[in-house]
């Protein structure tokens, strides 16, 4: 378990959040053009990565908004939290 | 050529104080090329390596662990085996590796312990008795062991269940399936690994992959820890760390590494003498030969490779344990333990061929890979000495999830994932 720094809230027990999965996944800007392989990258494929990875997180017992996360997740450790919006880091 | 294990030669060894046991596996070092190699000693990679052995007489095979054999989700998981799946492509896969484990011990001449004491899933709501009905009618049509039972045969199956109508979600009936249940999954890595080394393959334990050659679209071989080894044939069966070889390659899977936790109390005599498992609460039960009460949790949501998960899915697990279960009350709890699962978008394992040619990725078995573990290596073998899939496993490839064409088990596996 570990305590996440809600941006908005500030610093809450991680029971209070949903994880929401990766994050910067652009939505195709002209769906009725993708072929069959863009739409399987878009809707399936995932980096997966072991180690720091940006995802997205949603504070559902909080104030319910997401946010965005850096994270490495070969030990769990929180790097960053930053708003929806904002540009992602630079590593 | 091994040893028969026999009660003559457990006789014969007692003389001697059982120190001169033959070698159950060799511990080579790496040769510089093999005509396949397995990435990943659990009881997938090993069963793989077996089988192609076995039944394709492929001799010049390794099989590399980054650890120990057997370390990984193979002696981690609550050991459960059953087939009963709703669709019929894996229904096919399932009971394939069912098969198997009926003549399993005798096969491998090692006491994989399987026993089928039958597998209990509990319906607590109405949605809950229609999937089940439901599951139990399709599994019948695939030739699969089903019976529904009420809560008075749930009762009656289990004595220690809590059937009263007033508790948060009762039991309103479950179904059966008598040929499912467990078996020692060390065992299961120690047997195909002895079996594995008779047939001549190479298991290199220490040995973790850092990288996958390439030239142009097909494998040439892989860096390792221990050095390079050419080969066209590389199998990755590397479960919660396949995303991990598959970026080495160059190629992105439908994936998601997730925490998933198990827990066993301090041994008590004989209780449940059966594997019960409630899809709504996510809690499922059962007891070893050792007497602990082996419980299985949920996954949690978010990605991670730690081995550690967090601690409000094990309370929640419990309380669905005491619920149901009031009499482990005041039973403590002696370990608990995560395990890394690669889960697929549509709960479904992937056997496949991949764009790259002579890689192979056997993946995604989810929460629920080890009761697999046989057919698994043996489609797998299949796949990797053809480089066509078998027939029960063509469904299960990476090509699904462009055309669409998937095997939703998400609902339908008889436990949520």
């Amino acid at each position: 378990m570990f305590i996440i720094n809600c941006p908005y809230c500030g610093e809450r027990d991680q029971q209070e959040f949903k994880a929401g999965g990766e994050a910067h996944i652009e939505r195709p800007k002209q769906p009725t053009e993708l072929s069959d392989d863009e739409w399987a990258e878009y809707l399936f494929m995932r980096k997966n990565i072991k180690g720091v990875q940006f995802e997205r997180w949603n504070h559902a017992h909080g104030c319910r908004k997401w946010f965005n996360m850096v994270r490495d997740t070969s030990n769990d450790e929180i790097k960053l939290v930053y708003k929806m919006g904002e540009k992602p880091p630079l590593e | 050529m091994k040893n028969k294990y026999s009660i003559f030669s457990l006789i014969k060894n007692a003389f001697s104080y059982h120190e001169n046991w033959q070698k159950a596996w060799k511990d080579p070092q790496p040769k510089k090329e093999y005509d396949a190699v397995i990435v990943g000693g659990g009881g997938h990679g090993l069963a793989t390596a077996y089988y192609l052995g076995k039944k394709h007489n492929m001799k010049n095979i390794a099989v590399v662990e980054k650890g120990w054999i057997g370390g990984g989700n193979t002696g981690r998981n609550t050991t459960i085996i059953r087939s009963n799946y709703l669709w019929d492509a894996s229904a096919g896969l399932y009971d394939h590796a069912l098969k198997i484990w009926e003549g399993l011990s005798q096969e491998l001449n090692y006491n994989v312990m399987f026993s089928q004491r039958g597998v209990m899933n509990l319906a607590h709501n109405l949605q809950d008795v229609r999937d089940l009905k439901r599951r139990t009618h399709a599994n019948r049509l695939n030739g699969i062991d089903a019976v529904y039972l009420n809560t008075e045969e749930v009762k009656k199956f289990c004595p220690i269940i809590n059937t009263s109508p007033d508790i948060r979600y009762p039991v309103l009936g479950g179904t059966l399936q008598r040929r499912a249940g467990t078996a020692r999954h060390d065992a299961v890595a120690w047997g195909y690994a002895r079996g594995a080394d008779e047939m001549g393959v190479d298991i290199i334990q220490n040995c973790e992959v850092k990288g996958i050659k390439r030239n142009g679209g097909s494998v040439e071989g892989i860096e390792t820890t221990k050095g390079f080894i050419k080969t066209n044939k590389v199998g990755v069966v590397a479960a919660g760390h396949s995303s991990v070889i598959a970026n080495m390659a160059g190629l992105r899977l439908p994936l998601e590494s997730k925490p998933l936790q198990a827990l066993v109390s301090e041994p008590v005599k004989p209780i449940i003498d059966t594997v019960v498992m409630s899809n709504a609460v996510h809690a499922y039960v059962s007891q070893s030969d050792k007497g602990e009460l082996v419980i299985g949790a949920g996954t949690d949501d978010y990605v991670s490779y730690s081995q550690k998960g967090s601690h409000q899915i094990v309370e929640g697990t419990l309380n669905a344990i005491l619920e149901l279960y009031p009499i482990f009350s005041r039973m403590r709890m002696l370990r608990q333990w995560g395990g890394i699962v690669d889960i697929c978008p549509d709960a479904s394992p992937i056997l496949s061929k991949t764009s790259i040619k002579g890689l192979y990725f056997n993946c995604g078995w989810g929460t629920g890979g080890f009761k697999a573990t046989p057919g698994s290596g043996d489609l797998f073998a299949h796949t990797i000495a053809n480089d066509e899939p078998h027939k029960l496993n063509a469904a299960f490839n990476l090509n699904r999830f462009i055309s669409g064409d998937l095997v939703d088990e998400h609902g339908a596996a008889a436990v949520a994932h």
